[in-house]
């Protein structure tokens, strides 16, 4: 029974003793096997634990604080000063959610932060897989647009994005252009809409290539029989696409929308370059979070923390729920 | 039964081809290579322009050239990247980026490449939950963890040094490329463990004998998602690095945009700078890179 039980679980190696053994001979056995294992992963898990672990529990306690620059401790010249905030429970939280100004302070950050991520990732999967299937053909110089396309990936965000301010700006080169064809010049770095539909396209503009990249693999991945089979039998190219080729890229594409989102949804260096402090409007929740903690005088960092725990909070059950409905679809995240 | 199916079939193999061309498997029609030739050209100039823009721009010696570029033509020379060159910190900024860059290279695909091999080949209790952690650490926004990571190196006296830095990058980038290195792992088959193994290899020179040389393309990609990642990063590296000298690029680059005076054509003629050891990086590792992150992508 135990070893049918452990197959199923695909831990097929090692035989157990019909008898299990007490808890100490245990421990020592799963030392004696596993111990490279662990001292394999030891890095990693300190490194993890030292200083994404610890800060999160502290970052936990900062947000039941009234913690701001003011009050935390400090070194003035010589002068030490010791932190005085105090613990006020979940008032952030309260204050946050259902305070006086909360729908300007958070839920219309939070919805736009949403639209952000929706808009952005199925631009760059749908641009993606389209300019993946291209690439994929049999055809003159397709290394070369390979090349050319993974660019705005392979020269860093704050370069490209300093590209797009200059182009943006107002007398920049796409207001000249829009006005050459007597089209309406928006202000893309002042008016809010405009802002944000500026924001989408450079980030959409920086995060094509990532996709086109992954699922170009998952596709050169699909065993060409499938296709030589499909043609057999008769399948349109469109069938093809549809019932070989989709079902083909289904574990990259669960796996690279889900970095995506989670990328997408914590994308902090284009909204902050693209506008810095200007564009409260345009702000998603982490910049926003950003600069309620580094950005403003006095810097709130229990109120930055507080709405980082939320994001996190939002991200960690859309994962799980992720993953349930995944799973109920038999298909497990390719990573 | 398989004689049946045999007769069945044969009269298909008989019947005219629906189509009058007779076209090899995944070869198109002159036409639809048109297309696709137009569609991917347009791709690509929307992929060049804006950095193509911005060379450009560098060339034009006076801060708001940006907003006139016509007369950028006449009057085009390199004096902006000789001051940027002779009088700002640029070799500061750039040394601070590469000791921050590579070091986290380094350490990040090292570390990641020994979780990576470990998750792919053994499994331990934990195993599991730490597949989970890695994934949730991609979660984690900058603004919970920036505030106490502050304060963390500010006790182990690691603010405004590169070691910090390095370990902080490391945190972000390690889980991402554990993960990408333990999908190349997957592909490369158990017996070559075993066969190590019988000839009385440790597990750990298993490892660094025979997997490692065999994950080069791996190694590179992972190489490449850590310096990526590191070099372009702006929140940690704008908030933990005090000291002008010791900025990196990220850093660097926003100086040049005070509340009064924006040179912009000096900050063009930094990000083109900025932009060749880069590309230079990438496009030495470009060639694994498809092959890496599938393994990584589509292997489970």
């Amino acid at each position: 029974m135990t070893v049918a039980i452990d197959r199923a679980t695909g831990k097929p190696r090692g035989d157990r003793a019909p008898q299990r053994p007490g808890l100490g001979q245990r421990v020592k056995n799963g030392y004696q096997r596993y111990w490279y294992a662990y001292a394999m992963i030891a890095p990693v898990v300190i490194v993890l634990g030292v200083l994404v672990l610890y800060p999160l529990v502290y970052g936990l306690y900062l947000t039941l604080t009234d913690a701001n620059s003011l009050n935390t401790a400090r070194t003035i010249g010589v002068n030490h000063i010791d932190a005085t905030y105090k613990f006020i429970g979940l008032d952030n939280y309260k204050d946050i959610l259902f305070g006086p100004t909360s729908y300007d302070r958070f839920w219309s950050h939070f919805v736009w932060t949403v639209v952000w991520t929706a808009l952005c990732v199925t631009l760059h999967y749908c641009i993606g897989l389209g300019l993946a299937l291209l690439l994929n053909q049999k055809m003159r110089g397709r290394t070369l647009y390979r090349l050319i396309l993974i660019l705005p990936w392979a020269v860093p965000t704050f370069v490209t994005v300093f590209g797009w301010r200059f182009m943006l700006a107002d007398g920049g080169i796409i207001n000249s252009a829009l006005h050459t064809l007597h089209l309406p010049q928006p202000l893309w770095l002042e008016d809010t809409f405009w802002q944000r539909f500026a924001a989408i396209m450079v980030n959409t503009w920086c995060g094509v290539p990532f996709m086109m990249v992954s699922l170009l693999g998952g596709l050169q991945s699909i065993d060409s029989t499938l296709y030589e089979a499909a043609e057999m039998d008769g399948a349109t190219a469109w069938q093809q696409f549809r019932h070989v080729t989709l079902p083909g890229l289904r574990s990259v594409s669960s796996t690279v929308v889900l970095l995506g989102i989670i990328w997408t949804f914590n994308q902090f260096a284009v909204i902050f370059l693209l506008f810095g402090n200007t564009a409260p409007d345009a702000q998603i929740l982490v910049t926003w979070a950003y600069y309620l903690g580094f950005g403003q005088q006095p810097r709130d960092f229990a109120g930055s923390a507080a709405y980082g725990i939320l994001l996190l909070a939002v991200l960690v059950v859309f994962t799980s729920f992720y993953r349930r409905w995944l799973n109920r679809n038999d298909q497990q995240l390719a990573i | 039964m398989t004689t049946t199916t045999v007769e069945t079939s044969a009269p298909v193999t008989d019947a005219p081809r629906p189509s009058g061309a007779v076209r090899g498997r995944g070869r198109r029609g002159p036409l639809a290579l048109l297309g696709s030739h137009a569609l991917l050209i347009l791709a690509s100039l929307i992929a060049l322009f804006p950095i193509v823009w911005l060379i450009f721009l560098s060339l034009g010696p006076d801060k708001d050239d940006y907003l006139h570029p016509g007369g950028i033509w006449k009057k085009m020379s390199f004096t902006n990247y000789a001051f940027v060159l002779q009088h700002t910190g640029f070799f500061d900024w750039m040394k601070s980026s590469l000791i921050v860059s590579l070091g986290t290279t380094v350490v990040g695909v090292l570390v990641a490449a020994t979780t990576g091999y470990a998750v792919s080949r053994m499994r331990f209790p934990g195993y599991r939950k730490l597949m989970w952690v890695l994934l949730v650490t991609q979660m984690f926004p900058i603004a919970v963890l920036i505030v106490p990571m502050y304060q963390i190196l500010s006790d182990l006296q690691l603010i405004d040094s590169y070691l910090g830095l390095v370990l902080v990058y490391c945190s972000t980038a390690v889980p991402y490329s554990a993960w990408l290195l333990k999908g190349y792992f997957d592909t490369i088959p158990f017996e070559i463990d075993e066969a190590g193994r019988v000839d009385g290899l440790s597990p750990f020179g298993t490892f660094f004998r025979l997997i490692l040389p065999l994950a080069k393309p791996g190694l590179a990609v992972a190489a490449f998602y850590n310096f990526i990642t590191a070099f372009g990063e702006v929140a940690f590296a704008s908030t933990f690095m005090l000291d002008d000298s010791k900025y990196t690029f990220a850093v660097g680059l926003q100086s040049f945009v005070s509340e009064h005076d924006a040179q912009r054509n000096l900050m063009a003629a930094t990000a083109v700078l900025i932009a060749i050891p880069v590309s230079v990086f990438f496009y030495l590792v470009q060639k694994n890179l498809v092959t890496g992150l599938t393994a990584g992508g589509t292997k489970g």
